[in-house]
């Protein structure tokens, strides 16, 4: 009796996952998937915070892939041991505030090193990657480096380019038929769409810009700023996900201001509230907005007229703004709203 | 057979489909757990969790904000 061997599949829940997936599956193996969290994950349910986003998808495309697939799912939230990738990459950034290489290493390594991976007998890893489709971490001589670098070595299969590579472990035992993986390479998408058509897949998720914030120049930004603001490069989750939501103003280093730019924002925002200095006005409708930092007296002042310029009482003479504090305590102030044009463009994250 | 509850109020997916798989495996075949969520993306997130999963999903409903799944331990 021949053994049944089990792969993990990193799922992310874009089209080269899904396929890789696929390809290993059809030849005979145990497939299940791994998805990692990294609090810096695009979904679509963060966007779906915004009303105007409201009619946009909201399904997480890697359990949407693992159902296609007919395997298990497991998520893993990384977001605290992903800190040190993010804070000190070994292989630097991309673009932006990207840790790319290292991100590839880490997910990999988590793969293999995951405890019940081998405890149930999981014999690889399988991954969706291609060589030259991204400029960081998908080049030929990046390849071997994250197999070393993970701890993987030739446990590591990459069926949708394998035949640009040496033969892995699983290949090499005959788990895996090398005839049947694929050779595809650079940025152009139409063999894995041609694949995808092939396979029976007409419906799965377009990737734009990646799955991850930071790769996005404006997010990487803000980022940047509160580690600047902070005089430390660390974050907490709650950080990185109040950098998705509202315009973040900072008027002066020692705080900034989250204002909501709708109603799910200020729902969402709601759920923070009692972590933040917050104002809203009370007799006109506007935005929750929080106070991240320790403003002076004079500088919740200021804060209330940014608040009250974005409310619907912009152009009165006065609007009242209530602040809460965190020790419990608020007060009621009628302030100017501040013009748009005296706020400055160095003060808009 | 024991009931179980958790809120993963606030939370945005996948965090609230993380905290139901992490408690479930803490559970066995037949428990009744009862997932309280806020995040919109939950409603179609949760019950696919659950069907690939082999757990399942007896009632959902949503009262205000707050969305509400009980859900069945699957053997597996």
């Amino acid at each position: 009796m021949t053994t049944q061997r089990k792969a993990v599949a990193l799922i992310s829940g874009g089209l080269d996952s899904l396929l890789a997936a696929k390809i290993i599956k059809d030849q005979g193996i145990h497939v299940e998937g791994i998805n990692f969290y990294t609090g810096f994950c695009v979904e679509g349910h963060t966007h779906a915070i915004r009303k105007k986003d409201k009619q946009k998808q909201k399904r997480n495309n890697a359990l949407w892939s693992a159902e296609q697939l007919g395997i298990k799912l497991h998520i893993i939230d990384i977001s605290e041991e992903y800190k040190d990738v993010v804070l000190n990459p070994k292989h630097g950034y991309g673009a932006h505030m990207n840790p790319c290489l290292d991100c590839k290493i880490f997910m990999v390594n988590q793969a293999q090193a995951w405890a019940w991976a081998e405890e149930n007998g999981f014999d690889f890893i399988i991954t969706g990657e291609v060589i030259g489709q991204r400029p960081k971490s998908q080049r030929k001589e990046t390849m071997p480096i994250i197999a070393r670098e993970s701890g993987a070595d030739d446990r590591l299969l990459r069926p949708l380019c394998a035949k640009n590579l040496p033969e892995t472990l699983p290949e090499r035992e005959g788990w895996v038929d090398r005839e049947k993986l694929f050779d595809f390479h650079g940025r152009n998408r139409k063999p894995q769409m041609a694949l995808a058509e092939e396979l029976g897949f007409t419906d799965y998720a377009q990737p734009a810009g990646g799955c991850c914030f930071l790769v996005d120049e404006n997010y990487s930004r803000k980022l940047v700023d509160l580690w600047d603001a902070r005089n430390k490069r660390d974050y907490e989750l709650d950080d990185i996900m109040l950098l998705k939501v509202g315009r973040h103003i900072r008027p002066n280093k020692n705080y900034k201001l989250i204002v909501s730019r709708e109603e799910g924002e200020n729902n969402f925002l709601e759920g923070y509230r009692k972590q933040f200095i917050h104002l809203r006005t009370v007799d006109t409708p506007g935005p929750l907005t929080l106070i991240d930092g320790k403003p002076t007296e004079e500088e919740l002042e200021l804060a209330a007229r940014i608040v009250a310029r974005y409310s619907k009482g912009r152009t009165e003479e006065s609007v009242t703004v209530q602040i809460e504090k965190l020790d419990g305590t608020s007060e009621v102030i009628s302030v100017a709203p501040m013009p748009a044009n005296e706020i400055p463009n160095e003060w808009l994250v | 057979m024991s009931e179980h509850e958790i809120s993963t109020r606030n939370l945005l997916c996948p965090m609230p489909v993380i905290r139901t798989q992490d408690k479930i495996k803490t559970l066995v075949a037949n428990d009744i757990l009862t997932v309280t969520a806020t995040d919109p993306g939950t409603l179609n997130d949760i019950p696919t969790w659950c069907r690939i999963n082999g757990h399942e999903v007896l009632n959902q409903e949503q009262d205000g904000r707050d969305i509400i799944f009980i859900i069945k331990v699957g053997n597996d």
